[in-house]
Order: C-alpha cells, then sequence, then structure tokens
C-alpha cells in the first residue's frame, strides 16, 4: 500500500457551486499530495489564504477554461488544457463534483490509469447531471448525494454515501 | 447591508428586478448586488450598487458583511450563506422563464427550505412579502454555523477510496 503522503490525488470542479461543494470534502484527502483545478483563476486565492492559516503546504493549483456545453470550442480547449495537465500531474486518483471540466478529467484520468470519484451535485435532486450521467463507465466510485437516485440506479452502481452539507 | 446574488453563470433579471423595485420603494434598506453578465439587454438595478462577478475573497466579504442573504436556489450561494450563518431568501430559477435548462433549483429550494435561516420565496411576490417581513431580515438571528466540511460519511467513503 503507497503512504498516505505519497497519495497524489486531483481535486477538480467548475467555479461555482461545484467547487463549493468540492472543497467540503477537502478532509479527505488531507495529507496527500494535492493538485486542485478549476475553470478560474481567483480560486487560488483562497488555497493560499488556507494554506498560511493553518501551516499546510500550497496545493499546486491549475485553471482551465470554463465552457458550457453549447461551447464546442471552449470545450476543445478545456478538453486538451486537461490532458497535459494530467500528463505532467499523474495523480493516482481523481475527484470531481462537476461539471463538464470533471467529466474530461475523470474521462482522460481513467485511460491513464488514475482511480476516479464522482460526487454529483447536491442540486440534481431529480435525476443525475448531464456529466454525472455520462461519467458513469469511468467513475470507480459513482456518487449521488440523494438516497432515492441511488435505489432506483438499475445497475446498483450508483451509491448514496451522504452529502456534503 | 443585504447582499443579493445570482451566482456565478446566469443573469436572473426576474430576482434582480424584483428586488430593485423592493429597495426603491422602501428606501430604508442598502443592497449590493453580485447580479451575472448582464450584457448590453440585461436587467440593470437603478436602486442599488452591483457588479457583475466578484472575486472569491469579495464575495466572502459580502456575504460576511449582509444581515441577509438573497439568492436564486444555487447550492454555492446556500452552502456559503449557512457557512457564514447568515440567513438567506432564495428563489428558484424556473426552465420555462427561461432562467436555467431545468427546474432543479425548485428542487434544491424544497429541500433547504426546513432547515433554519432558509427562507423560500416561491414567486416575485412572495419575495416582496418576505423582503417586508421583519423576522427575515434580522441581523441578529441566532444561527447555527455550520461546519465547513461535508457529512462525516461521505469523506470517510471517499478516504478510504483514496488510501485503498
Amino acid at each position: 500500500m503507497i503512504p498516505v503522503k505519497q497519495k497524489r490525488v486531483l481535486a477538480i470542479a467548475s467555479s461555482g457551486g461545484h467547487w463549493v461543494e468540492l472543497r467540503r470534502l477537502r478532509p479527505a484527502w488531507k495529507d496527500c499530495q494535492l493538485i486542485y483545478v478549476s475553470t478560474s483563476k481567483s480560486r487560488e486565492q483562497e488555497l493560499i489564504k488556507e494554506a498560511e492559516e493553518d501551516g499546510t503546504p500550497l496545493p499546486v493549483f491549475y485553471d482551465v477554461v470554463e465552457a458550457s456545453r453549447w461551447e464546442k470550442l471552449k470545450l476543445i480547449r478545456q478538453l486538451l488544457q486537461l490532458l497535459i495537465i494530467l500528463l505532467k500531474t499523474r495523480p493516482d486518483v481523481i475527484v470531481s463534483t462537476g461539471a463538464a471540466c470533471g467529466y474530461f478529467a475523470l474521462k482522460i484520468g481513467k485511460t491513464l490509469g488514475a482511480r476516479t470519484v464522482w460526487v454529483d451535485s447536491i442540486a440534481n435532486a431529480e435525476e443525475l447531471s448531464l456529466s454525472g450521467e455520462k461519467v458513469a463507465g469511468c467513475a470507480d466510485l459513482w456518487l449521488t448525494q440523494w438516497e432515492h437516485l441511488a435505489e432506483s440506479n438499475r445497475k446498483g452502481t450508483l451509491r448514496y454515501e451522504g452529502t456534503v452539507v | 447591508m443585504m447582499f443579493l446574488t445570482v451566482g456565478n453563470e446566469l443573469p436572473f433579471d426576474r430576482l434582480v428586478k424584483t428586488v430593485d423595485q423592493w429597495c426603491g420603494a422602501s428606501k430604508q434598506h442598502t443592497v449590493f448586488g453580485q447580479i451575472g453578465s448582464v450584457g448590453e439587454e440585461g436587467y440593470k438595478p437603478v436602486h442599488f450598487e452591483w457588479e457583475e462577478f466578484l472575486s472569491p475573497q469579495a464575495y466572502q466579504d459580502k456575504c460576511a458583511e449582509a444581515e441577509l442573504i438573497i439568492a436564486h436556489a444555487g447550492m454555492g450561494s446556500i452552502i456559503t450563506a449557512l457557512e457564514v450563518s447568515k440567513p438567506v431568501l432564495i428563489m428558484a430559477r424556473l426552465a420555462a422563464l427561461e432562467e436555467h435548462r431545468n427546474d432543479h433549483q425548485v428542487a434544491t429550494a424544497d429541500r433547504f427550505s426546513q432547515r433554519k435561516g432558509v427562507f423560500v420565496a416561491e414567486d416575485e411576490h412572495i419575495l416582496i412579502e418576505m423582503l417586508d417581513e421583519k423576522s427575515c431580515r434580522s441581523g441578529n438571528m441566532a444561527l447555527e454555523q455550520i461546519e465547513p466540511y461535508a457529512e462525516e460519511r461521505l469523506i470517510r467513503t471517499i478516504r478510504n477510496f483514496i488510501l485503498s
């Protein structure tokens, strides 16, 4: 087994609500080698502030372009940026709460041999998010924050293990 | 001061306009709004100061300073309000009005309506009533500050997976 301090974890979410949810999971990767990725450079500020306050090492941070599902060119750019980041950092585990950038990271990461975690946003109470649905095949740990969604999953691979709030 | 936020993505004219009208009519309240990229066409408030977007730090500061947060029913806004233990008044974006691609915010609003300090306005009229209502904009509402972390079970599941 690899010691905690040598586990490399890449945590990724688009800026906004997804990021807020992702950050609430941070005790899960305590003491690991950490790489954060988001769609806004400004997110780095809170990481710097936290590292200073807690006296912990500053995690590596990368930003990629923000892209919605309708912006094809931006999506391609985001995909390429993520490919480079993943090739450079080679994480053991990738964790995402969404949205498109998280889906891409899990998809590419999986082919590079990383193990993957998807936590679908708590905002998706009636059905999984589009990315959450599409990520099914490449999420080793595939979680929803709604019990009834896990129960109605036919294959039983979608799990409920609690919520971010 | 009340802090109005529509989140990181889309503008939400119906909410912004209602708060602006209320602010103009009541004349005794200060509001600061983060109203998204309104562009040329979108509604621009005239009765309060606003920005399209704020840096995460400025956003935090506004939340901490506000006695009431008025927001769309987005997770980021709701969680941030709970983390700084401020009352939050939310109105969901509706797909029928093209305010979002689906009605997931209605479900979010429903879920959080049971939490102390979270108030849900089903529409603009109720929003105005709620804004008028003293209870919900009192600065000394005793709200518990929530932990900055997810539920223990979820964290443990992910940590075990990472370490396995």
